[in-house]
Protein backbone atom coordinates (compact mmCIF):
# COMPACT_ATOMS: atom_id res chain seq x y z
CA UNK A 1 0.00 0.00 0.00
CA UNK A 2 2.85 2.31 0.79
CA UNK A 3 4.24 1.73 -2.69
CA UNK A 4 0.96 2.42 -4.40
CA UNK A 5 0.39 5.72 -2.67
CA UNK A 6 3.96 6.99 -2.57
CA UNK A 7 4.32 10.40 -4.19
CA UNK A 8 7.49 9.73 -6.13
CA UNK A 9 7.67 11.75 -9.31
CA UNK A 10 6.69 9.85 -12.42
CA UNK A 11 9.65 8.26 -14.10
CA UNK A 12 9.33 7.82 -17.82
CA UNK A 13 10.35 4.32 -18.73
CA UNK A 14 13.51 4.18 -20.80
CA UNK A 15 13.50 1.56 -23.51
CA UNK A 16 16.71 0.00 -24.77
CA UNK A 17 15.63 0.74 -28.36
CA UNK A 18 14.05 4.12 -27.73
CA UNK A 19 14.17 6.18 -30.92
CA UNK A 20 16.71 8.96 -30.84
CA UNK A 21 16.79 11.95 -33.11
CA UNK A 22 19.95 13.61 -34.25
CA UNK A 23 19.93 17.40 -34.28
CA UNK A 24 19.61 17.23 -38.05
CA UNK A 25 16.36 15.31 -37.74
CA UNK A 26 15.26 17.49 -34.85
CA UNK A 27 15.36 20.60 -37.05
CA UNK A 28 12.68 18.80 -39.08
CA UNK A 29 12.90 21.15 -42.03
CA UNK A 30 15.58 19.10 -43.78
CA UNK A 31 13.73 15.88 -43.13
CA UNK A 32 10.59 17.47 -44.57
CA UNK A 33 12.53 18.39 -47.67
CA UNK A 34 13.87 14.84 -47.92
CA UNK A 35 10.35 13.47 -47.61
CA UNK A 36 9.02 15.89 -50.20
CA UNK A 37 11.89 14.80 -52.44
CA UNK A 38 10.80 11.17 -52.11
CA UNK A 39 7.12 11.79 -52.81
CA UNK A 40 7.89 14.32 -55.51
CA UNK A 41 10.31 11.86 -57.09
CA UNK A 42 7.64 9.18 -57.18
CA UNK A 43 5.26 11.72 -58.70
CA UNK A 44 7.73 12.68 -61.43
CA UNK A 45 8.60 9.05 -62.15
CA UNK A 46 4.97 8.02 -62.51
CA UNK A 47 4.16 11.16 -64.47
CA UNK A 48 7.00 10.42 -66.88
CA UNK A 49 5.66 6.90 -67.36
CA UNK A 50 2.17 8.22 -68.12
CA UNK A 51 3.51 10.82 -70.52
CA UNK A 52 5.60 8.29 -72.44
CA UNK A 53 2.55 6.12 -72.99
CA UNK A 54 3.24 3.60 -70.27
CA UNK A 55 1.29 2.84 -67.14
CA UNK A 56 2.41 4.76 -64.08
CA UNK A 57 0.26 3.03 -61.51
CA UNK A 58 -0.02 -0.33 -59.82
CA UNK A 59 -3.80 -0.26 -60.05
CA UNK A 60 -5.56 -2.75 -62.27
CA UNK A 61 -8.16 -0.82 -64.16
CA UNK A 62 -10.99 -3.27 -63.42
CA UNK A 63 -13.19 -4.26 -65.23
CA UNK A 64 -11.51 -3.01 -68.41
CA UNK A 65 -8.34 -4.77 -67.28
CA UNK A 66 -8.00 -7.97 -65.33
CA UNK A 67 -4.91 -9.06 -63.53
CA UNK A 68 -2.64 -11.42 -65.37
CA UNK A 69 -1.52 -13.06 -62.13
CA UNK A 70 -4.67 -14.82 -61.01
CA UNK A 71 -3.77 -17.97 -59.10
CA UNK A 72 -3.33 -21.06 -61.24
CA UNK A 73 -6.05 -22.82 -59.27
CA UNK A 74 -8.51 -19.96 -59.51
CA UNK A 75 -11.92 -21.00 -60.79
CA UNK A 76 -14.22 -18.05 -61.19
CA UNK A 77 -17.04 -19.11 -63.47
CA UNK A 78 -19.42 -22.01 -63.93
CA UNK A 79 -20.15 -23.60 -67.28
CA UNK A 80 -22.59 -26.29 -68.36
CA UNK A 81 -21.13 -29.03 -70.54
CA UNK A 82 -22.97 -29.94 -73.68
CA UNK A 83 -24.05 -33.03 -75.58
CA UNK A 84 -22.84 -33.42 -79.17
CA UNK A 85 -26.03 -31.77 -80.38
CA UNK A 86 -25.42 -28.71 -78.21
CA UNK A 87 -28.05 -29.38 -75.59
CA UNK A 88 -26.90 -29.29 -71.96
CA UNK A 89 -25.62 -32.48 -70.41
CA UNK A 90 -27.56 -31.52 -67.28
CA UNK A 91 -30.45 -33.83 -66.30
CA UNK A 92 -32.00 -31.33 -63.86
CA UNK A 93 -31.54 -33.67 -60.90
CA UNK A 94 -31.09 -30.65 -58.58
CA UNK A 95 -28.16 -32.24 -56.71
CA UNK A 96 -25.97 -29.18 -57.25
CA UNK A 97 -28.77 -26.89 -56.07
CA UNK A 98 -29.21 -29.11 -53.02
CA UNK A 99 -25.56 -29.21 -52.04
CA UNK A 100 -24.93 -25.53 -52.72
CA UNK A 101 -24.16 -23.94 -49.32
CA UNK A 102 -25.09 -20.47 -50.56
CA UNK A 103 -28.26 -21.71 -52.29
CA UNK A 104 -27.60 -19.74 -55.42
CA UNK A 105 -28.52 -22.31 -58.10
CA UNK A 106 -32.04 -22.30 -59.45
CA UNK A 107 -33.16 -25.02 -61.85
CA UNK A 108 -36.47 -25.55 -63.61
CA UNK A 109 -36.82 -28.99 -65.22
CA UNK A 110 -38.33 -29.65 -68.64
CA UNK A 111 -39.70 -33.01 -69.85
CA UNK A 112 -39.18 -34.26 -73.38
CA UNK A 113 -40.80 -37.71 -74.02
CA UNK A 114 -39.29 -37.89 -77.51
CA UNK A 115 -35.71 -38.04 -76.15
CA UNK A 116 -35.89 -41.43 -74.46
CA UNK A 117 -32.23 -41.42 -73.36
CA UNK A 118 -32.48 -38.05 -71.59
CA UNK A 119 -36.11 -37.15 -71.04
CA UNK A 120 -35.33 -34.63 -68.31
CA UNK A 121 -33.35 -31.41 -68.98
CA UNK A 122 -33.22 -27.92 -67.50
CA UNK A 123 -35.47 -25.30 -69.01
CA UNK A 124 -33.99 -22.71 -66.73
CA UNK A 125 -30.56 -22.88 -65.02
CA UNK A 126 -29.47 -19.72 -63.23
CA UNK A 127 -26.69 -18.93 -60.80
CA UNK A 128 -26.65 -15.83 -58.59
CA UNK A 129 -23.06 -14.61 -58.59
CA UNK A 130 -23.74 -11.98 -55.97
CA UNK A 131 -24.01 -14.76 -53.41
CA UNK A 132 -21.92 -17.60 -54.91
CA UNK A 133 -18.90 -18.47 -52.74
CA UNK A 134 -17.06 -20.39 -55.49
CA UNK A 135 -16.61 -23.49 -53.30
CA UNK A 136 -16.97 -25.92 -56.22
CA UNK A 137 -19.30 -28.29 -54.34
CA UNK A 138 -21.76 -28.21 -57.24
CA UNK A 139 -19.07 -29.59 -59.52
CA UNK A 140 -18.33 -32.42 -57.09
CA UNK A 141 -22.01 -33.21 -56.57
CA UNK A 142 -22.88 -33.49 -60.23
CA UNK A 143 -23.35 -37.16 -61.30
CA UNK A 144 -23.28 -36.28 -64.99
CA UNK A 145 -20.20 -34.01 -65.21
CA UNK A 146 -22.68 -31.42 -66.42
CA UNK A 147 -21.36 -28.45 -64.44
CA UNK A 148 -17.74 -27.45 -64.27
CA UNK A 149 -15.80 -24.39 -63.21
CA UNK A 150 -13.35 -22.63 -65.50
CA UNK A 151 -10.54 -20.16 -64.96
CA UNK A 152 -12.25 -17.11 -66.41
CA UNK A 153 -14.27 -14.66 -64.40
CA UNK A 154 -17.66 -13.54 -65.67
CA UNK A 155 -18.17 -9.88 -66.52
CA UNK A 156 -20.15 -9.01 -63.46
CA UNK A 157 -19.70 -5.26 -62.89
CA UNK A 158 -22.81 -3.39 -63.95
CA UNK A 159 -25.33 -0.89 -62.69
CA UNK A 160 -28.01 -3.56 -62.25
CA UNK A 161 -28.16 -6.23 -59.59
CA UNK A 162 -30.13 -8.59 -61.83
CA UNK A 163 -27.12 -8.67 -64.09
CA UNK A 164 -25.36 -10.85 -61.54
CA UNK A 165 -27.63 -13.81 -62.35
CA UNK A 166 -25.91 -15.86 -65.03
CA UNK A 167 -28.52 -17.45 -67.28
CA UNK A 168 -28.32 -20.64 -69.32
CA UNK A 169 -27.24 -18.93 -72.55
CA UNK A 170 -24.19 -17.56 -70.73
CA UNK A 171 -23.44 -20.90 -69.07
CA UNK A 172 -23.63 -22.80 -72.36
CA UNK A 173 -20.90 -20.81 -74.11
CA UNK A 174 -18.12 -23.27 -73.27
CA UNK A 175 -16.80 -24.82 -76.49
CA UNK A 176 -13.32 -26.23 -75.78
CA UNK A 177 -11.38 -27.75 -78.62
CA UNK A 178 -9.22 -30.09 -76.58
CA UNK A 179 -9.37 -31.54 -73.08
CA UNK A 180 -6.78 -34.20 -72.33
CA UNK A 181 -8.55 -35.67 -69.33
CA UNK A 182 -11.96 -35.90 -70.92
CA UNK A 183 -12.26 -35.57 -74.65
CA UNK A 184 -15.07 -33.21 -75.40
CA UNK A 185 -17.53 -33.32 -76.98
CA UNK A 186 -17.84 -37.04 -76.28
CA UNK A 187 -17.71 -39.19 -79.38
CA UNK A 188 -21.16 -39.96 -80.71
CA UNK A 189 -22.09 -43.52 -79.78
CA UNK A 190 -19.59 -43.61 -76.91
CA UNK A 191 -20.68 -44.12 -73.34
CA UNK A 192 -22.28 -40.87 -72.26
CA UNK B 1 -15.23 57.16 -67.01
CA UNK B 2 -17.21 54.57 -68.93
CA UNK B 3 -13.87 53.22 -70.16
CA UNK B 4 -12.80 52.57 -66.57
CA UNK B 5 -16.04 50.73 -65.93
CA UNK B 6 -15.55 48.52 -68.98
CA UNK B 7 -11.94 47.70 -68.13
CA UNK B 8 -12.65 46.93 -64.50
CA UNK B 9 -15.70 44.85 -65.40
CA UNK B 10 -13.38 42.78 -67.59
CA UNK B 11 -10.82 42.53 -64.77
CA UNK B 12 -13.44 41.44 -62.24
CA UNK B 13 -14.86 38.89 -64.66
CA UNK B 14 -11.38 37.55 -65.33
CA UNK B 15 -10.52 37.36 -61.63
CA UNK B 16 -13.73 35.56 -60.68
CA UNK B 17 -13.37 33.24 -63.65
CA UNK B 18 -9.80 32.42 -62.68
CA UNK B 19 -10.70 31.79 -59.05
CA UNK B 20 -13.69 29.59 -59.84
CA UNK B 21 -11.68 27.66 -62.40
CA UNK B 22 -8.90 27.15 -59.91
CA UNK B 23 -11.40 26.06 -57.27
CA UNK B 24 -12.79 23.43 -59.62
CA UNK B 25 -9.48 22.48 -61.16
CA UNK B 26 -7.64 22.10 -57.87
CA UNK B 27 -10.09 19.43 -56.68
CA UNK B 28 -9.05 17.48 -59.75
CA UNK B 29 -5.34 18.32 -59.37
CA UNK B 30 -5.45 17.26 -55.74
CA UNK B 31 -7.03 13.91 -56.54
CA UNK B 32 -4.85 13.16 -59.51
CA UNK B 33 -1.59 14.32 -57.96
CA UNK B 34 -2.25 12.33 -54.81
CA UNK B 35 -3.00 9.30 -56.95
CA UNK B 36 0.12 9.61 -59.09
CA UNK B 37 2.23 10.19 -55.97
CA UNK B 38 1.00 6.93 -54.50
CA UNK B 39 1.10 4.73 -57.61
CA UNK B 40 -2.63 4.93 -58.23
CA UNK B 41 -4.70 6.07 -61.20
CA UNK B 42 -7.10 8.41 -59.46
CA UNK B 43 -10.66 9.43 -60.09
CA UNK B 44 -11.52 8.81 -63.73
CA UNK B 45 -15.05 7.45 -63.92
CA UNK B 46 -17.10 10.61 -64.50
CA UNK B 47 -17.82 11.10 -68.17
CA UNK B 48 -19.87 13.05 -70.65
CA UNK B 49 -21.56 10.93 -73.28
CA UNK B 50 -21.92 12.65 -76.61
CA UNK B 51 -25.66 12.78 -77.31
CA UNK B 52 -27.03 9.98 -79.52
CA UNK B 53 -23.68 8.15 -79.53
CA UNK B 54 -21.84 5.74 -77.29
CA UNK B 55 -18.76 8.00 -77.24
CA UNK B 56 -17.84 8.72 -73.63
CA UNK B 57 -15.55 11.65 -72.94
CA UNK B 58 -13.52 10.90 -69.84
CA UNK B 59 -10.67 13.40 -70.21
CA UNK B 60 -8.57 12.04 -67.35
CA UNK B 61 -11.39 12.49 -64.87
CA UNK B 62 -11.69 16.25 -65.35
CA UNK B 63 -15.47 16.02 -65.08
CA UNK B 64 -15.33 14.81 -61.49
CA UNK B 65 -15.26 18.42 -60.31
CA UNK B 66 -18.50 19.08 -62.18
CA UNK B 67 -19.99 15.87 -60.85
CA UNK B 68 -19.11 16.99 -57.32
CA UNK B 69 -20.72 20.36 -57.90
CA UNK B 70 -23.91 18.84 -59.28
CA UNK B 71 -24.05 16.41 -56.40
CA UNK B 72 -23.66 19.14 -53.81
CA UNK B 73 -26.34 21.26 -55.46
CA UNK B 74 -28.82 18.40 -55.66
CA UNK B 75 -28.29 16.85 -52.24
CA UNK B 76 -30.78 17.34 -49.48
CA UNK B 77 -29.82 20.39 -47.44
CA UNK B 78 -30.11 18.64 -44.11
CA UNK B 79 -30.01 21.00 -41.13
CA UNK B 80 -29.81 20.30 -37.43
CA UNK B 81 -31.67 22.51 -34.98
CA UNK B 82 -28.93 25.13 -34.90
CA UNK B 83 -28.17 27.09 -31.77
CA UNK B 84 -28.31 30.33 -33.69
CA UNK B 85 -30.14 30.02 -36.99
CA UNK B 86 -28.86 33.26 -38.50
CA UNK B 87 -25.23 32.63 -37.63
CA UNK B 88 -25.54 29.08 -38.94
CA UNK B 89 -26.86 30.25 -42.29
CA UNK B 90 -24.39 33.10 -42.74
CA UNK B 91 -21.22 31.29 -41.64
CA UNK B 92 -20.33 29.62 -44.99
CA UNK B 93 -20.57 32.96 -46.73
CA UNK B 94 -18.42 34.64 -44.09
CA UNK B 95 -15.76 32.03 -44.87
CA UNK B 96 -16.21 32.18 -48.61
CA UNK B 97 -16.49 35.90 -49.37
CA UNK B 98 -13.26 37.23 -47.81
CA UNK B 99 -11.32 34.53 -49.64
CA UNK B 100 -12.56 35.99 -52.93
CA UNK B 101 -12.02 39.57 -51.78
CA UNK B 102 -8.34 38.96 -51.07
CA UNK B 103 -7.76 38.50 -54.77
CA UNK B 104 -8.93 42.05 -55.44
CA UNK B 105 -5.55 43.52 -54.54
CA UNK B 106 -3.36 40.84 -56.11
CA UNK B 107 -1.99 41.98 -59.49
CA UNK B 108 -2.28 39.37 -62.23
CA UNK B 109 -0.57 41.43 -64.94
CA UNK B 110 1.43 44.56 -65.54
CA UNK B 111 0.34 47.96 -66.79
CA UNK B 112 -2.37 47.55 -69.42
CA UNK B 113 -2.70 50.13 -72.20
CA UNK B 114 -5.94 49.21 -73.98
CA UNK B 115 -5.30 51.87 -76.62
CA UNK B 116 -2.10 50.11 -77.73
CA UNK B 117 -3.74 46.72 -77.51
CA UNK B 118 -6.73 47.66 -79.69
CA UNK B 119 -5.59 50.53 -81.97
CA UNK B 120 -9.17 51.05 -83.22
CA UNK B 121 -10.20 51.99 -79.68
CA UNK B 122 -7.16 54.21 -79.03
CA UNK B 123 -9.18 57.41 -79.34
CA UNK B 124 -11.87 56.20 -76.99
CA UNK B 125 -9.40 55.21 -74.29
CA UNK B 126 -7.32 58.33 -74.83
CA UNK B 127 -4.04 56.97 -73.49
CA UNK B 128 -5.39 55.72 -70.17
CA UNK B 129 -3.43 52.86 -68.60
CA UNK B 130 -4.63 50.40 -66.00
CA UNK B 131 -2.65 48.15 -63.67
CA UNK B 132 -4.02 44.64 -64.15
CA UNK B 133 -5.58 44.16 -60.75
CA UNK B 134 -9.05 44.90 -59.50
CA UNK B 135 -8.09 47.52 -56.94
CA UNK B 136 -4.67 49.11 -56.73
CA UNK B 137 -4.60 50.21 -53.12
CA UNK B 138 -1.74 51.75 -51.18
CA UNK B 139 -2.54 49.35 -48.36
CA UNK B 140 -2.59 46.25 -50.56
CA UNK B 141 -0.81 43.84 -48.26
CA UNK B 142 -2.73 45.12 -45.24
CA UNK B 143 -6.00 44.46 -47.07
CA UNK B 144 -4.83 40.90 -47.70
CA UNK B 145 -4.29 40.34 -44.00
CA UNK B 146 -7.47 42.14 -43.01
CA UNK B 147 -9.64 39.98 -45.24
CA UNK B 148 -7.60 36.86 -44.54
CA UNK B 149 -8.33 37.33 -40.85
CA UNK B 150 -12.06 37.46 -41.46
CA UNK B 151 -12.32 33.78 -42.35
CA UNK B 152 -11.67 33.00 -38.67
CA UNK B 153 -15.00 34.63 -37.87
CA UNK B 154 -16.79 32.34 -40.27
CA UNK B 155 -15.17 29.23 -38.84
CA UNK B 156 -15.96 30.32 -35.29
CA UNK B 157 -19.56 31.18 -36.21
CA UNK B 158 -20.03 27.82 -37.90
CA UNK B 159 -18.72 25.87 -34.94
CA UNK B 160 -20.49 27.93 -32.34
CA UNK B 161 -23.92 27.93 -33.95
CA UNK B 162 -24.03 24.25 -34.92
CA UNK B 163 -24.85 23.03 -31.39
CA UNK B 164 -22.48 20.13 -31.83
CA UNK B 165 -19.54 19.55 -29.54
CA UNK B 166 -17.27 18.36 -32.31
CA UNK B 167 -18.03 21.47 -34.31
CA UNK B 168 -17.38 23.64 -31.26
CA UNK B 169 -14.05 21.93 -30.57
CA UNK B 170 -13.08 22.34 -34.20
CA UNK B 171 -13.99 26.01 -34.11
CA UNK B 172 -11.92 26.56 -30.96
CA UNK B 173 -8.97 24.89 -32.59
CA UNK B 174 -9.48 26.86 -35.79
CA UNK B 175 -9.63 30.13 -33.89
CA UNK B 176 -6.49 29.60 -31.82
CA UNK B 177 -4.53 28.13 -34.70
CA UNK B 178 -5.44 30.75 -37.26
CA UNK B 179 -4.79 33.67 -34.93
CA UNK B 180 -1.39 32.23 -33.99
CA UNK B 181 -0.29 31.67 -37.56
CA UNK B 182 -1.65 34.97 -38.79
CA UNK B 183 0.85 36.62 -36.47
CA UNK B 184 3.72 34.58 -37.91
CA UNK B 185 2.55 35.32 -41.44
CA UNK B 186 2.48 39.03 -40.80
CA UNK B 187 5.93 39.02 -39.23
CA UNK B 188 7.52 37.12 -42.10
CA UNK B 189 6.13 39.60 -44.59
CA UNK B 190 7.41 42.57 -42.56
CA UNK B 191 10.93 41.78 -43.73
CA UNK B 192 9.81 42.13 -47.33
CA UNK B 193 8.10 45.42 -46.56
CA UNK B 194 11.37 46.68 -45.11
CA UNK B 195 13.21 45.75 -48.28
CA UNK B 196 10.68 47.04 -50.79
CA UNK B 197 9.58 50.01 -48.73
CA UNK B 198 5.93 49.65 -49.74
CA UNK B 199 2.86 47.52 -49.14
CA UNK B 200 1.42 48.21 -52.58
CA UNK B 201 1.50 44.78 -54.23
CA UNK B 202 1.78 46.20 -57.75
CA UNK B 203 4.84 48.16 -56.68
CA UNK B 204 6.33 45.11 -54.97
CA UNK B 205 6.04 43.07 -58.18
CA UNK B 206 7.48 45.88 -60.27
CA UNK B 207 10.52 46.02 -57.98
CA UNK B 208 11.06 42.28 -58.38
CA UNK B 209 11.64 42.53 -62.12
CA UNK B 210 15.18 43.81 -61.61
CA UNK B 211 18.25 41.74 -60.87
CA UNK B 212 20.48 41.24 -57.87
CA UNK B 213 23.83 39.64 -58.58
CA UNK B 214 23.12 37.09 -61.29
CA UNK B 215 19.70 36.24 -59.90
CA UNK B 216 16.31 37.82 -60.46
CA UNK B 217 15.45 40.23 -57.66
CA UNK B 218 12.71 38.01 -56.36
CA UNK B 219 11.56 38.06 -52.75
CA UNK B 220 12.66 34.46 -52.30
CA UNK B 221 16.24 35.47 -53.18
CA UNK B 222 16.27 38.27 -50.60
CA UNK B 223 14.30 36.37 -47.98
CA UNK B 224 14.53 32.59 -48.50
CA UNK B 225 14.00 31.99 -44.80
CA UNK B 226 10.92 34.19 -44.65
CA UNK B 227 9.56 32.44 -47.75
CA UNK B 228 9.76 29.06 -46.00
CA UNK B 229 8.11 30.41 -42.86
CA UNK B 230 5.46 32.19 -44.90
CA UNK B 231 4.62 29.01 -46.78
CA UNK B 232 4.30 27.00 -43.56
CA UNK B 233 2.19 29.68 -41.90
CA UNK B 234 0.00 30.03 -44.98
CA UNK B 235 -0.72 26.30 -45.06
CA UNK B 236 -1.55 26.43 -41.36
CA UNK B 237 -3.78 29.42 -42.05
CA UNK B 238 -5.56 27.39 -44.71
CA UNK B 239 -6.08 24.54 -42.21
CA UNK B 240 -4.66 21.82 -44.42
CA UNK B 241 -2.52 18.83 -43.51
CA UNK B 242 -0.12 18.91 -41.66
CA UNK B 243 -2.07 21.60 -39.80
CA UNK B 244 -5.63 20.35 -40.34
CA UNK B 245 -6.43 20.13 -36.65
CA UNK B 246 -9.71 22.09 -36.92
CA UNK B 247 -11.20 19.36 -39.09
CA UNK B 248 -9.14 16.36 -38.02
CA UNK B 249 -11.38 13.60 -39.37
CA UNK B 250 -10.13 10.95 -37.01
CA UNK B 251 -10.83 13.10 -33.96
CA UNK B 252 -13.57 15.59 -34.79
CA UNK B 253 -15.56 13.99 -37.64
CA UNK B 254 -15.28 17.09 -39.81
CA UNK B 255 -14.54 19.84 -37.33
CA UNK B 256 -16.39 23.11 -37.46
CA UNK B 257 -18.49 22.22 -40.51
CA UNK B 258 -19.65 18.84 -39.22
CA UNK B 259 -23.29 19.92 -39.22
CA UNK B 260 -23.31 21.35 -42.73
CA UNK B 261 -24.48 19.45 -45.75
CA UNK B 262 -25.08 19.96 -49.45
CA UNK B 263 -23.95 23.25 -50.91
CA UNK B 264 -23.20 24.88 -47.55
CA UNK B 265 -20.60 22.23 -46.92
CA UNK B 266 -19.58 22.67 -50.54
CA UNK B 267 -18.94 26.35 -49.88
CA UNK B 268 -16.52 25.48 -47.08
CA UNK B 269 -14.69 23.03 -49.34
CA UNK B 270 -14.73 25.44 -52.26
CA UNK B 271 -13.36 28.21 -50.04
CA UNK B 272 -10.56 25.90 -48.97
CA UNK B 273 -9.60 25.10 -52.54
CA UNK B 274 -9.81 28.72 -53.65
CA UNK B 275 -7.67 29.63 -50.68
CA UNK B 276 -4.98 27.29 -51.98
CA UNK B 277 -4.97 29.36 -55.15
CA UNK B 278 -5.02 32.60 -53.13
CA UNK B 279 -2.07 31.50 -51.01
CA UNK B 280 -0.26 30.48 -54.17
CA UNK B 281 -1.03 33.83 -55.79
CA UNK B 282 0.16 35.69 -52.71
CA UNK B 283 3.35 33.64 -52.53
CA UNK B 284 3.93 34.24 -56.22
CA UNK B 285 3.37 37.97 -55.84
CA UNK B 286 5.53 38.40 -52.77
CA UNK B 287 8.34 35.94 -53.34
CA UNK B 288 8.36 34.67 -56.93
CA UNK B 289 8.34 37.85 -58.96
CA UNK B 290 4.60 37.97 -59.54
CA UNK B 291 3.39 37.94 -63.11
CA UNK B 292 6.81 38.57 -64.68
CA UNK B 293 9.28 36.16 -66.14
CA UNK B 294 12.74 36.53 -64.59
CA UNK B 295 14.35 39.81 -65.64
CA UNK B 296 11.15 40.85 -67.42
CA UNK B 297 9.55 44.28 -67.19
CA UNK B 298 6.59 45.84 -68.96
CA UNK B 299 8.97 46.88 -71.76
CA UNK B 300 10.46 43.46 -72.40
CA UNK B 301 13.15 41.16 -71.07
CA UNK B 302 16.26 42.90 -69.75
CA UNK B 303 19.41 40.81 -70.15
CA UNK B 304 22.72 41.42 -68.44
CA UNK B 305 24.46 44.61 -69.50
CA UNK B 306 21.21 46.51 -70.09
CA UNK B 307 20.52 44.53 -73.26
CA UNK B 308 16.78 44.78 -73.76
CA UNK B 309 14.72 42.34 -75.78
CA UNK B 310 11.73 44.53 -76.59
CA UNK B 311 8.32 42.87 -76.77
CA UNK B 312 5.10 44.21 -78.22
CA UNK B 313 2.47 45.27 -75.72
CA UNK B 314 0.15 42.42 -76.66
CA UNK B 315 2.91 39.85 -76.20
CA UNK B 316 3.81 41.32 -72.82
CA UNK B 317 0.21 41.22 -71.59
CA UNK B 318 -0.36 37.64 -72.74
CA UNK B 319 2.98 36.50 -71.32
CA UNK B 320 2.24 38.11 -67.97
CA UNK B 321 -1.23 36.60 -67.69
CA UNK B 322 0.05 33.13 -68.61
CA UNK B 323 3.14 33.31 -66.41
CA UNK B 324 1.02 34.34 -63.43
CA UNK B 325 -1.34 31.39 -63.90
CA UNK B 326 1.53 28.95 -64.38
CA UNK B 327 3.32 30.16 -61.26
CA UNK B 328 0.12 29.98 -59.21
CA UNK B 329 -0.57 26.47 -60.43
CA UNK B 330 3.00 25.39 -59.64
CA UNK B 331 2.84 26.77 -56.08
CA UNK B 332 -0.61 25.23 -55.57
CA UNK B 333 0.78 21.91 -56.76
CA UNK B 334 3.63 22.27 -54.27
CA UNK B 335 1.10 22.83 -51.49
CA UNK B 336 -0.71 19.66 -52.55
CA UNK B 337 2.62 17.82 -52.54
CA UNK B 338 3.10 18.91 -48.93
CA UNK B 339 -0.44 17.94 -48.03
CA UNK B 340 0.00 14.37 -49.28
CA UNK B 341 3.49 13.89 -47.84
CA UNK B 342 3.42 14.97 -44.22
CA UNK B 343 1.61 13.51 -41.21
CA UNK B 344 -0.65 15.66 -39.07
CA UNK B 345 0.72 17.44 -36.02
CA UNK B 346 -0.71 16.90 -32.58
CA UNK B 347 -2.75 19.87 -31.36
CA UNK B 348 -0.30 21.03 -28.69
CA UNK B 349 2.53 20.66 -31.20
CA UNK B 350 0.75 22.98 -33.62
CA UNK B 351 0.50 25.83 -31.13
CA UNK B 352 3.96 25.10 -29.72
CA UNK B 353 5.32 25.22 -33.26
CA UNK B 354 3.71 28.59 -33.86
CA UNK B 355 4.63 30.37 -30.63
CA UNK B 356 7.91 28.74 -29.59
CA UNK B 357 9.48 28.02 -32.97
CA UNK B 358 8.13 30.06 -35.85
CA UNK B 359 7.43 33.29 -34.02
CA UNK B 360 10.99 33.62 -32.61
CA UNK B 361 12.44 32.67 -35.99
CA UNK B 362 10.27 35.24 -37.73
CA UNK B 363 11.37 37.87 -35.21
CA UNK B 364 15.04 36.98 -35.70
CA UNK B 365 14.54 37.16 -39.45
CA UNK B 366 12.91 40.55 -39.09
CA UNK B 367 15.72 41.88 -36.87
CA UNK B 368 18.47 40.67 -39.21
CA UNK B 369 16.64 42.13 -42.19
CA UNK B 370 16.15 45.42 -40.40
CA UNK B 371 19.85 45.67 -39.51
CA UNK B 372 20.94 44.78 -43.03
CA UNK B 373 18.46 47.14 -44.66
CA UNK B 374 19.57 49.93 -42.31
CA UNK B 375 23.26 49.34 -43.01
CA UNK B 376 22.64 49.23 -46.76
CA UNK B 377 20.61 52.40 -46.95
CA UNK B 378 22.69 54.28 -44.40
Amino acid sequence: MGDALSRKPYQRKVYWNAPTLTWWERVYLFEIMRGLGITGGVFLRNMWRWMTGRKGALTTYYPEETRADYAAGNRGKHILTQRPDGRPQCIACNMCATVCPAQVIEIDAAFDPEDTAHPKSPSRFEIDYSRCIFCGLCVEACPEDAIRMVKEVPELPSMDRDHMWLKMDELLTWKPQRDVAKPYPPKAGGSA
Amino acid sequence: MIQDLVVYAVFIGYAIGVLMTFGLLLTWVERKQAAVMSDRIGANRAYFRLPFTQVKLVWWGLFHGIADGVKMLLKEDFRPQPYDWYAYMVAPWVVFTPVLLVFAVIPFGGMLDPGRLFPSLADWFGGRTYPMQIARLDAGLLIVFAFGGMTIIGAMLAGWSSSNKFALLGALRAGSQMISYELVMGLTVLGLILIYGTVDLFDIVAQQSGRTGGLPAWGIVYQPFAATLFMAAAIAENKRIPFDLPEAESELISGYFTEYSAMKMGLFMFAEFIEIAIVAALFTTLFLGGYNLPFMTDAGIVFAGDLVLPMSHGAVVVTQLVVFLVKVLAVASFQILIRWSLPRFRYDQVLMFAWKFMLPLALVNLCVTAVLAWSNHG
